[in-house]
């Protein structure tokens, strides 16, 4: 490393150095399934007779130097419902047992149920209602669930894992860290790339603005990663690509009560309930410990758009309450989902750098799967790189798109990312539209889909979202009162417009915030500047459905002075919601509320 | 003077985790323990950092780290504080779940030490008063003892260095006050509680020099048994109440207002 002999711990003791440049060979921003199988096919061929005789380019004489920089404060604080066939994890990995990683099994069971609305309060429309009734009347519901008699075989996981992402990251990264062949760094939020003449050379540290040099830099940081949307910024999408479908997933991770019989392995995927645009799950880990969670997706037309009200609700629905009645939460976690998918593909490659993972537009939609699929591209670039050393080419463009580019465009990645395309094209138009797309791209293998609308569906105003339910003046009302109490509105909205409250236990059933420190486990260096900002705050002021606060993850958007949100970074779960939820725009695709890196954040290492 | 200051430090689970303890085949284990993310031990943390802080005053001191803990957890906690300061690690890969034998943990550390065959005449041997996992607050006496080393200082905030090399350590006593104690020289050993310095923000390049003498260290831990000789009747969470109300800005007062009225009921 530049500069490594005048840091030598055994002679030097300033413990503020001023920043200045390091140098490495490699460097990664972010450290999650695409940078760990980056760091897992590259440390081991690193390791071998082969790979040792790699040189260090930075450092001749020395073998490559591999970093990563994490911004989360441990390699195992990640979030995600993770049930996945594995096909690329089991390459990586073909001896894998579960029982090597805490919270692992195999999928045993997998069912997917229609959850019939017993509460009167979702916003159905009158066929699903109908569906619903007639399930009922025909005694062809249990629990108020209608179980699907026939999974289709792009939904099947049937031969796949369940993880918890936090632990799966975590033995990732302690495999990678022994071999001594690569170095990852957590509470090390990255800023951006350094971008000299149109080439990537390396990353700018956000704690101190150290910048780290480096021939290649791998982007992984996920689809609200700093690096990423900086990197959009300077270098645009390819033409028709844009990231426009997101979603946010949350979850529970729920210690069963002793009455559960479920097996460990049991997969449920469910529709219908608390809302019909929300599809929700539950993964039975062993030792009688579930991840139950529900993803809000961006064409849900409320602007109350409460993923944790929800998920409460969404528990208590008869069909899983019965397994869940009497348990205990244990950890509680968000993130924001990119589902715009091969759509969504920024520009993979370019002088000096490369894009894996999520943010890279790798995520499934059809098939409701991304960990693996972010593996294999963060493999695909291991490779790609394990050639171009063997070849002594450098990291240009060019040598990236002939390597890995064409690798991802020749797998199965490229091929399932084609089919899904397009498949939730419907939603745009509406559920039947939606289910009717997924189905006919499914079974079409992509030949088929619904089209979507020249105008994507934009979230409706409270008043009119509410018109069957409250009154115009009882909108404004309830939304006067919040602002002078500095609360939501999706509380005294879904009250007001039928939802049963809800009543805490203390146990699994929590307020929100007793759930950012006895589920969530929410920490921040109080220190840190504010990672979240809002550009233009004269922009908030006549924003009346203010989306940033209603779906913010952590409550840490309130109503503020003027009607610009405040913001408490010591509450962030850096889920990114915020951004992609702003109704205001500085410019043509710039959202007015700029996340950027940040520490902190959520300290659950079972998400 | 130069020092030589040995910081005795263990991990302890991430104080936002939720612990359970389970019965082990031996003693009381935490449940899923090496899923559990850790820290380096807060009051260990502070000692690291006032070790740094005297090192750098002290042109040719050096600061060593000598932590038991599970090998590949220590590993990963150490990205971390690796960051924060200067120091070597000499690393002994042992349990340090809370219940391991306090007398057979301080007798290991005191031979790790030991081993190191520093100079006593500037040696200074610091370490937390107490433990974020289950702190029996003796094991830094123990280490003393192994050592030779008399003068022992417990739930110290500050030391400072007189011209002629001795040097004036202050206490916590009962009633928030302090005892100051001079001290001729070293050897000695200091217990830390929280002393007076905030915890340093994260320096990369001093993670990266660290981590040259970090890894070898790992590598060549010995296992290391340190709760043989204990024999545990139950373990049991504290009953709690949680009622989290986040407020900002609140004076003191009121809160222990509201507190004392808690109470009351």
């Amino acid at each position: 490393m530049d500069g490594m002999d005048d840091l030598n711990p055994l002679e030097q003791h300033d413990a503020t150095p001023e920043p200045k440049p390091l140098d490495a060979d490699i460097v990664c921003a972010g450290f999650g399934p695409a940078t760990g199988g980056f760091l897992t096919t590259l440390t081991r061929w690193l390791g071998t007779e082969e790979g040792m005789a790699a040189q260090s380019r930075a450092f001749p004489g020395m073998p490559p130097q591999v970093i990563c920089y994490e911004r989360a404060d441990d390699t195992s604080f990640g979030v995600s419902g993770v049930v996945t066939r594995a096909r690329a994890f089991k390459a990586s990995f073909p001896e894998f047992s579960p029982a090597d990683v805490p919270m692992a099994a195999r999928v045993t069971g997998e069912r997917l149920a229609f959850l019939i609305d017993r509460t009167g309060a979702a916003r159905a429309p009158w066929w699903m209602r109908a569906a619903g009734n007639a399930i009922q009347a025909l005694g062809m519901a249990t629990d108020s669930a209608f179980e699907v008699p026939y999974i289709p075989p792009f939904l099947h996981k049937g031969d796949g894992f369940i993880f918890s992402l936090g632990q799966l990251n975590q033995w990732v990264g302690q495999q990678v860290m022994m071999s001594g062949l690569a170095q990852i760094w957590p509470a090390s939020p990255v800023a951006e790339a350094i971008v000299e003449d149109g080439t990537v050379k390396g990353l700018v540290l956000a704690g101190d603005g150290t910048e780290v040099r480096s021939e290649l830099t791998v982007i992984g940081d996920g689809p609200v990663g700093a690096v990423s949307r900086r990197l959009d910024e300077e270098l645009g999408m390819p033409d028709g690509h844009r990231r426009d479908e997101w979603a946010v997933g949350m979850k529970f991770v729920v210690d069963l009560p002793e009455s559960c019989t479920l097996a460990e392995g049991t997969v449920f995927h469910t529709i219908g309930f608390p809302e019909p645009e929300i599809f929700g799950f539950f993964y039975v880990h062993p030792g009688r410990v579930a991840s139950v969670g529900i993803f809000v997706p961006s064409w849900f037309e409320s602007p109350v758009r409460t993923a944790y009200r929800y998920l409460q609700h969404y528990i208590q629905h008869p069909y899983l309450w019965k397994h869940l009645k009497g348990g205990r939460l244990r950890s509680w976690g968000a993130k924001s989902i990119l589902e715009s998918g091969r759509h969504g593909e920024p520009y993979l490659c370019g002088d000096g750098f490369a894009r894996i993972g999520e943010g890279s537009g790798s995520t499934n939609v059809l098939t409701g799967s991304g960990v693996d699929e972010a593996w294999l591209t963060g493999v695909q670039l291991a490779e790609a790189v394990i050639h171009l050393y063997k070849q002594n080419l450098p990291f240009t463009k060019a040598n990236l798109q002939a390597t890995y580019e064409t690798r991802r465009r020749s797998s199965w990645l490229e091929e399932e990312g084609k089919v899904a395309e397009r498949a939730r094209s419907g939603f745009q138009s509406g559920l039947f539209a939606g289910f009717m797309g997924m189905a006919l791209a499914g079974f079409t293998g992509g030949k088929l889909s619904w089209p979507r609308p020249k105008e994507d569906k934009r979230p409706a105003t409270l008043e009119q979202f509410y018109r069957t339910r409250l009154s115009p003046d009882r909108v404004r009302a309830l939304r006067a009162k919040c602002e002078a109490d500095g609360t939501a509105l999706h509380d005294a909205l879904m009250d007001a417009a039928g939802w049963p409250g809800i009543e805490h236990d203390g146990e699994l059933l929590v307020t929100h915030q007793d759930a950012l420190l006895m589920g969530g486990k929410v920490q921040a260096p109080s220190d840190a500047p504010d990672h979240v900002v809002i550009r233009e705050p004269e922009l908030c002021h006549d924003c009346e459905n203010r989306l940033c606060i209603e779906i913010c993850s952590g409550e840490a958007l309130r109503p503020g002075e003027a009607g610009v949100p405040a913001f408490d970074h010591e509450k962030c779960v850096h889920c990114g919601a915020c951004m992609w939820n702003c109704t205001r725009e500085i410019a043509p695709g710039v959202s007015n509320i700029a996340f950027c890196a940040g520490p902190g954040g959520l300290h659950s290492a079972e998400n | 003077m130069p020092y030589q200051i040995v910081v005795c430090g263990g991990l302890a689970p991430d104080p936002l985790q939720t612990l359970e303890p389970v019965p082990g085949p031996a003693a009381p284990a935490l449940k899923n323990e090496m899923m559990l993310p850790g820290v380096l031990d807060p009051w260990a943390s502070h000692a690291l950092y006032e070790a740094a802080h005297l090192a750098k005053q002290h042109s040719g001191s050096t600061v060593k780290l000598v932590s038991l803990a599970p090998k590949a957890k220590l590993q990963q906690v150490l990205m971390t504080i690796a960051q924060k300061v200067p120091f070597e690690l000499v690393a002994l890969d042992g349990p340090n779940n809370g219940f391991s034998d306090a007398n057979e943990t301080g007798k290991a550390l005191g031979e790790a030490i030991a081993k190191l065959n520093l100079p006593k005449e500037n040696l200074l041997v610091f370490g937390g008063w107490e433990s974020a996992t289950r702190g029996s607050g003796v094991v830094m006496q123990v280490i003393a003892e192994h050592l030779g080393i008399a003068d022992v200082f417990l739930a110290v905030d500050e030391i400072k260095i007189e011209d002629g090399g001795s040097f004036t350590v202050k206490e916590r006593v009962e009633g928030g006050k302090h005892m100051v104690s001079r001290c001729a020289a070293p050897p000695a050993v200091l217990a830390w509680a929280t002393g007076n310095l905030p915890e340093p923000p994260n320096h990369p390049q001093t993670g990266m020099a660290n981590m040259r003498v970090i890894m070898p260290s790992l590598q060549k831990a010995a296992p290391t048994a340190v709760g043989s000789g204990m024999a545990f009747a139950s373990a049991s969470l504290p009953k709690q109440v949680r009622e989290t109300r986040i407020v900002k800005d609140t004076p003191a007062a009121e809160i222990a207002r509201e507190i004392a009225e808690w109470l009351k009921q």
